[in-house]
């Protein structure tokens, strides 16, 4: 005889449909594999693979001197190079500049190009952030506009570095070389016309209901999960908290420049995106704050070890040349020690461990990407939300796989 | 604690808070423009705001508009350029395709010193040197694989006497990696064909070197 009850309990029990959220798509923001699981449309699990685009930054900088190990920095989070370049500018300041017996700093003029750059890769990065999440979403058009912007921002760099993205431009010791003439003008015209064009992508996105309905109350996160998953940068910020590095542990005399923290209230992907398009507006004005602030000097600190001297000098100059060469294939020497350095990135806190040990190589350097954090909190904000809405999610976490997998 | 946190802050600053005063429940305002946003309190709905947001509602004011920015640029000065045939300006510190550089009496600049090779992150740089008949030090070898390379820069910034530059040419894409592995020969003829933008660049950035 068949038992009636047994089948109807094989039957209830239903396999949910996973579905591989591919490494290739594009709305992935580069390589992320995600296995979902749904029930229906409802998403169950997310369950992010990453380590695609590993590339062993942290132990091959074990193997680089400090100089060497400079431009892997650009290509760990590749939409905000220069703010990398500087937290491992910074770190490897404090760990030279710790083992001198005099106190130095790296010259005002140095600190002022470095906060300009780092503001004018904030705002590269939240275009990038905002308008990429739009497109993701489903409105192509902010994109394709903001990225003219991007472009000019790109010439930026390509005019001080020579490079359009990986600069290699904020150095341990200052800046690599001094801002060609004009330059300071020409941000400024753009600050000028950037506010403009921002105007219109929020014409476009504030109050598109479209936008809206697939934004307000997606992925709310509370001022406690934001905590207990690590979150830093907009995202625990849109929860109300007051946590921006640049305010709290100020470098490169940050507190000297006016601007105001954007703090969220519901922690949804709409406060996140209002909060990056805010950003932007401050950043322009410490840009312009920045140029104000602009005086002639060095740009670099000269006779240290951590910086290489001038051309000029090395021509002139026998002990330039040997301190040059020096420079080029020993490196310089940082006693042991360690410390934790971290910045604002667009994305959140940054930070870099460093060890030193008495050699011109670094011991271990740690990395934290905010990135990394900001994705072990997929499953959590995804719960109870459509298919659809994981791909709001990717775009208002804005992760890069640079970072991520490192 | 965690009230405390949010209250407070941790440095216990005032706040100008940004997107508390917007009221996000609200889908539908008349205000379009964030610039005005410092003015939008969290009032409770007047008459005129009930109204306001029931004709955005019902008119799509917000995606008229959007369309009407849209329009707007169709009628405006195009931003893009013809590639192949326009190119965009490039600055005098562009980090291009490698060259190694002659004097002018066609003796070439590079004396093995290795620097270049030494501080190439990507270790790219392949040098092998012994003295020349008239007893001078020149490269016997000098490869770069420009599959390797990172195009940072610190070679040049190396070179003590100018030999090894990034030149302004960002156009070599090859059909075959081999042909993306240089040797001294390619590098030569490359700072041949290169060397008035070459020579140009290193003139108009002498400021700052």
């Amino acid at each position: 005889m068949i038992n009636i009850s047994k089948i109807f309990e094989e039957v209830k029990v239903m396999k949910n449909f996973t579905l591989n959220f591919g490494p290739q798509h594009p709305a992935a923001h580069g390589v992320l594999r995600l296995i979902v699981e749904l029930e229906s449309e409802n998403v169950v699990r997310v369950e992010p693979h990453i380590g695609l685009l590993h590339r062993g930054t942290e132990k091959l900088i074990e193997g680089k001197t400090y100089t060497q190990a400079l431009p892997y920095f650009d290509r760990l989070d590749y939409v905000s190079m220069n703010v990398q370049e500087h937290a491992y500018s910074l770190a490897v300041e404090r760990l030279y500049l710790d083992s001198l017996d005099i106190e130095l700093e790296i010259p005002q003029r140095a600190k002022v190009i470095r906060v300009l750059f780092s503001e004018i890769t904030r705002v590269l990065n939240h275009i990038m952030a905002t308008t990429t999440h739009a497109m993701d979403v489903g409105a192509l058009t902010p994109f394709l506009w903001a990225f003219e912007e991007r472009e000019k921002l790109m010439e930026f760099y390509e005019r001080v570095s020579g490079a359009r993205m990986h600069a290699a431009y904020i150095r341990p010791g200052g800046v690599a070389f001094d801002l060609p003439m004009n330059i300071s003008e020409d941000i400024y015209k753009f600050v000028i016309q950037y506010r403009k064009r921002l105007e219109e992508i929020e014409d476009m996105l504030v109050n598109n209901r479209i936008w809206k309905q697939r934004l307000v109350d997606i992925g709310i996160v509370s001022a406690e999960e934001a905590l207990n998953y690590g979150f830093t940068g907009p995202l625990l910020r849109g929860a109300g908290l007051v946590y921006d590095i640049r305010k709290n542990y100020p470098y490169d005399d940050y507190e000297k420049y006016d601007f105001k923290l954007i703090i969220g209230e519901e922690n949804n992907s709409y406060t996140r995106f209002i909060i990056r398009m805010k950003e932007m507006y401050q950043s322009l004005s410490i840009i312009e704050q920045a140029l104000n602030n602009l005086r002639p000097g060095l740009i670099k600190l000269e006779g240290v070890n951590i910086t290489a001297p001038d051309r000029a000098f090395v021509k002139k100059d026998m002990e330039s040349c040997i301190n040059h060469f020096k420079f080029f294939s020993e490196g310089f020497i940082i006693p042991a020690n360690e410390n934790y350095t971290i910045v604002e990135a667009p994305k959140g806190e940054f930070g870099i461990y460093l060890k030193a040990n008495d050699t011109a190589k670094p011991y271990r350097c740690r990395i934290k990407a905010p990135g990394f954090l900001h994705l072990q909190g997929l499953n959590m904000m995804s719960k109870d939300h459509l298919l659809a809405d994981v791909v709001t999610l990717i775009g208002t976490q804005d992760i890069v796989f640079g970072e991520v997998d490192r | 604690m965690l009230s405390r946190f949010v209250r407070t802050g941790l440095n216990s600053q005032k706040q100008e808070i940004g997107a508390i005063q917007f009221g996000l429940r609200s889908f539908q305002t008349s205000k379009p423009s964030l610039a005005r946003w410092e003015k939008e309190q969290d009032k409770p709905p007047t008459f005129k705001k009930v109204v306001d947001d029931a004709a955005t509602a019902f008119f799509m004011t917000e995606i008229v508009w959007g369309l009407y920015i849209t329009m707007g640029y169709f009628f405006r000065k195009k931003c893009t350029i013809n590639y192949p045939f326009e190119k965009g300006p490039l600055s005098p510190r562009f980090r291009g395709e490698h060259a190694l550089r002659r004097y002018p009496t066609g003796e070439e600049r590079c004396i093995a010193c290795k620097l270049c090779e030494a501080i190439c992150p990507a270790q790219a740089i392949t040098i092998e040197a012994e003295p020349r008949q008239d007893g001078s030090r020149r490269t016997t070898r000098y490869d770069i694989d420009m599959t390797k390379c990172i195009y940072c820069g610190f070679c040049q910034e190396a070179c003590p006497v100018d030999a090894i530059v990034e030149g302004p040419n960002f156009e070599f894409t090859t059909e075959t990696r081999l042909e993306l592995l240089y040797n001294k020969e390619k590098l030569l003829a490359n700072g041949d064909r290169w060397e008035t933008e070459i020579a140009s660049n290193i003139a108009a950035d002498y400021l700052y070197r």
